[in-house]
Parts: structure tokens; sequence; C-alpha cells
């Protein structure tokens, strides 16, 4: 296998982009990626694109030819990856294994969603495209309502609190309030998230990640290419994916995310890390709960500690282990297919020190993790400034 | 939406839907809802025949959907719940002739046939299990 680094990144801020369309949207990702590369589009190789629901969404299907098109990269292979809301990461990682299996040596990974062309009930049923439309939509769930079934064992099973998970939304607008690209860059209050609407009890409009436009691009190299172009490589230590069961109701337990345990555990196997070696980690909060479950399920705390460690700021911004120092999804916005790429620009600019005002101090080792529907699909990658 | 205008897509279902057929694995003893061919844990040793549930079980976690998605208007506020059912399978589905405040994890429930939502551009009514307190 050949080693593999991120030599490049760009992305559009987050947000409501109503003068652009998704292809303005990836071509302007596309380009700043392959400008901080320091390469020329004809040294691409190989696209990989990540997006949930542009049939949906915008009516256009065949979204690899659309973005190898709107980025220039014509004629070289371009492929669109669906995995849910872990389509980016998916895409990140079959870049990522075209390169370290040998059949190319750069490569773009990118991630597209253009959310507010329709209205917010079409967006949602689309959405809920990543659980079992035929056992659990039919029923009436959506998609904050399944994640409100996973909140509400969770206060059972472990005594987690509504305030806990609304710490969990606090923590990350303010880090969102920091970066420069996310949707919502303001502080929110405890009191604020608490009284926000109901969406599905006990889950509130701030617990939600909302409906966000936006793009986002790396470039992947071989270790020869990147040693060459590129005075700070971020390398890619450990990269692995995992399915369960498309509907939650069939899982054993509605709190753990299996296929995040599984891909967890893999991709820190891979890279020679425990948990606790992790500085950052760009997780899936969809909704605040996914959050607790996931540094619960990632082994940053022991099951049924997530929701304590938050109150007592274990994952804020330059703690133990900073989790979602971009702002997360929450802050960010979640432009579905955007979200797993976004993830590792966050994980790329903490490692180069190009974090700004979010910065996390001696960051060496990240962590990206994104969860496609409610842990139908799990995707980790390991990343770090040195290539071991 | 495309995916729920055919009538064969919901016809299909009618078994499992209307009267709770699953499936269960002879060798291993597993119930299965909505149905398996081939049992996960015996793979190609399985046998698997055709099953009905009782239709009781109990909550094993709910919400209070006050967001519905398109065909559930008329139905807000609504439970919707995670119910195991007595056999080990679990489903979601709507809890009906409670009050929210009222529902619990744990509650023994019973399954009933009802209407679940309107295709308000087919017009196609979907029918099929709710659950209510037993
Ligand atoms: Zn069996």
């Amino acid at each position: 296998m050949q080693k593999v680094a991120v030599i490049g990144a760009g992305q559009t801020k987050f947000g409501e982009h109503w003068e652009k369309s998704f292809r303005d949207l990836m071509a302007e990702a596309g380009k700043k990626a392959i400008e901080d590369a320091n390469i020329s589009g004809n040294d691409i190789q190989a696209v990989y694109g990540g997006t949930m629901s542009a049939g949906r969404m915008i009516g256009q299907e065949h979204i690899g030819a659309l973005i190898a098109d709107s980025m220039g990269l014509n004629p070289i292979p371009s492929t669109r990856v669906e995995n849910a809301c872990a389509s980016g990461g998916t895409a990140f990682r079959e870049a990522y294994m075209a390169i370290a299996g040998g059949h190319y040596d750069i490569v773009v990974a990118g991630g597209v969603e253009k959310m507010t062309d329709v209205f917010t009930s079409q967006a949602s049923l689309a959405l809920g495209g990543a659980a079992d439309q035929e056992w659990e939509v039919f029923f009436g769930a959506t998609f904050p309502a399944l994640y409100a079934l996973i909140a509400r064992r969770h206060m059972h099973e472990y005594g987690t609190t509504e305030e806990q998970m609304a710490r969990v939304a606090v923590k990350n607008h303010h880090n969102g309030s920091l970066n420069p690209n996310a949707q919502y860059r303001r502080d929110v209050t405890l009191e604020q998230v608490m009284s926000s609407s109901k969406v599905a009890d006990p889950l509130k409009l701030l617990d939600c990640s909302p409906i966000t436009d936006g793009a986002a691009a790396v470039v992947l190299a071989s270790e020869k290419i990147a040693r060459k172009y590129c005075d700070d490589p971020i390398w890619v230590l450990g990269s692995a994916q995992a399915s369960d069961t498309l509907a939650l109701h069939d899982r054993e337990s509605l709190t753990t995310l299996k296929s995040s345990v599984i891909a967890g555990r893999e991709a820190m196997k891979q890279a020679g890390v425990k948990p606790t070696d992790i500085n950052i980690a760009e997780v899936h909060d969809c909704f605040t709960i996914a959050e607790i479950c996931a540094v619960e399920d990632l082994g940053f705390v022991e099951k049924g500690k997530g929701g304590k460690a938050e109150e007592d700021g274990m994952f804020d911004l330059n703690s133990n282990i900073s989790v979602n120092p971009s702002g997360g999804l929450k802050a960010c916005g979640h432009p579905v297919g955007a979200t797993g790429i976004k993830q590792v620009i966050e994980a790329v600019e903490q490692l180069r020190g190009e974090a700004g005002k979010r910065q996390v101090d001696g960051a060496e080792t990240a962590l990206t993790h994104n969860v496609g529907g409610t842990g139908a699909t799990a995707v980790v990658h390991i990343f770090s400034k040195e290539g071991n | 939406m495309p995916h729920r205008k055919s009538l064969s897509l919901v016809w299909r279902r009618y078994p499992q839907r209307y009267q709770l057929i699953g499936s269960k694995c002879l060798t291993c003893g597993t119930h299965f809802f909505p149905p398996r061919d081939f049992c996960p844990k015996c793979r190609r040793k399985g046998e698997i025949v055709e099953q009905k549930m009782k239709g009781t079980g109990k909550i094993h976690s709910f919400t209070v959907v006050r967001v519905p998605q398109e065909g559930f208007e008329m139905e807000v506020p609504y439970v919707l719940a995670v119910v195991e059912l007595d056999e080990g399978p679990k489903l979601t589905a709507q809890i009906i002739s409670v009050k929210p405040d009222e529902v619990s994890i744990g509650m023994p429930v019973k399954m009933v046939f009802r209407r679940i939502s309107e295709d308000g551009d087919s017009g196609i009514i979907n029918y099929g299990y709710k659950f209510e307190k037993a």
C-alpha cells in the first residue's frame, strides 16, 4: 500500500446560497482545493464526489460527470458516491483507497449538497431517505424523531439530561462563532437551546443541525507526490468504514452506533493510536445526542458518560480532546454530501496550524467521524502531521 | 413523492403491515419482523418459516413528533415509538389512544389496525399497524 496524504483543501462558506447553484458551489470548492495544493488540474487522475440527494434536491443525477465538468477536469474518471449523510466521508475513503491501492497518485475527493432550492418540507423528505422508507418513514418517522428515540433511550439507560444535550449545542455554536465558513457564527446560551421550539421530544430546534448549501473538496496524493509538491502534507494514518441495519429499531441497542464503534476501533488500529492520543475530533453531530453517542462509541469516554463529560467541558476547545472545533454540523450547517469532506478540511487546517481563532494548541492527531442515517454507515479517518 | 405514488409499492407490504406477518428461523428460534428470508446468525444453515407476531409488546423508546413529514400533518402531535414485540423483534410505530405525557418506556402495548397517512398527490390512503396501551 502507498502512503496517502492530503495536500490541498478548499470549501465554500456553508449557508443559504441563493445566488449559487450546485455547479457553482462545487466549482468554487474544487478550484480552492486545487489552488491550495499548488498543482495543475492536469495532474489530477480521478475524482470521487459525495452527494446524498441531488436527484431530489435539484433534479439532477449523473453527478460524477457534473463534478468533473464543473471543475474543468474532463476526461478523467469521475464517480458519485452516495452513503446518505456519510457520502462525503465515503468519497474521501474511496479516493484514499484508490491511491493506497496504487491506481492513482493524485485524486480529488469532493462533497456537495444544494438544499435550499426546494422547500424545507421537501428537503426533509429527501433526508428521510437516509432512514428505512418502508419500515420507519412509512409509519411517521422523521429524521429528528429517530434521533429523539435514541435520545430518550439514552436518558433512560444512563440518566443523560436535556441540559447535557443542550450543552453540546452551546459548545459547538461557540466553536462555530470562530469559524468564518460556518453557517451560524454566533453563540447561543443554554437557556436559548432549552427554550427553542420542540421538534421531536426531547429534541428541540437548537438540538438539530440545519438545512444548508455548501461544497468542500480536498486533494489527496501518494507519498512521492506529496513530498514533491507539498511542504506540509497531512497524512492519512487510518481509514475504516462499517455498516449496520438501515432501520434503527433493528439494532440490539439504540444508544450504541455499532458502526461507529467498529470503524473507530479499526481506524485507530491502523493508525496505531488510542482514543487518548486524539487531540481533535470532528464527529457527526447531526443532533446533539449524536455527539454524545459519538464520544462514547469512539472510546473518548465510557458508554453512558458522554452527557456528563459534555457538561464538564471535557470536549471544549483546547480541553483534553477538542470535539468539533469547526462548530460541527450543528453550527457549520450540514450540506449533507459536503459534511464528511468539511470534517477532513477542519482536521487539515488544525494540523497545519491554520485554524485561526479556533486553533487547538499543539494539535498532532485528528479524527473525523461521518455517519449515514442513524448509524447504518460510519466512516472514520485518522490524520497526523507525521507520517508513521 | 415518487416513492409513495405506486400502489404496488404499498400493496406488496399488506401481509406485514396489516397482520404483522414476520418470519422465524427454526434453526436458532429467532423471530424476524419484518420477515427475513435468511437468518443473519445461521446464514445458510438457517431454516426460515412464515410466522405471525402476536401483536403484543412493550415500549422500548418513544418521542412526540411535533414537526411532521408530509402526509402526517393531521396527526400532530403524535407519539412515535420503538416497540419491542414479545417475540423479540422491534419495530417503529405510532402509539395512539393515550396522552403523550402518559407514555413511558416499558409500557405494555398491543397492535391495532389503523389509517397511517394520506398521499395527497395520488390519493392513496395508507393503512397499517399502530399500537395502543394493552
Ligand atoms: Zn437462525
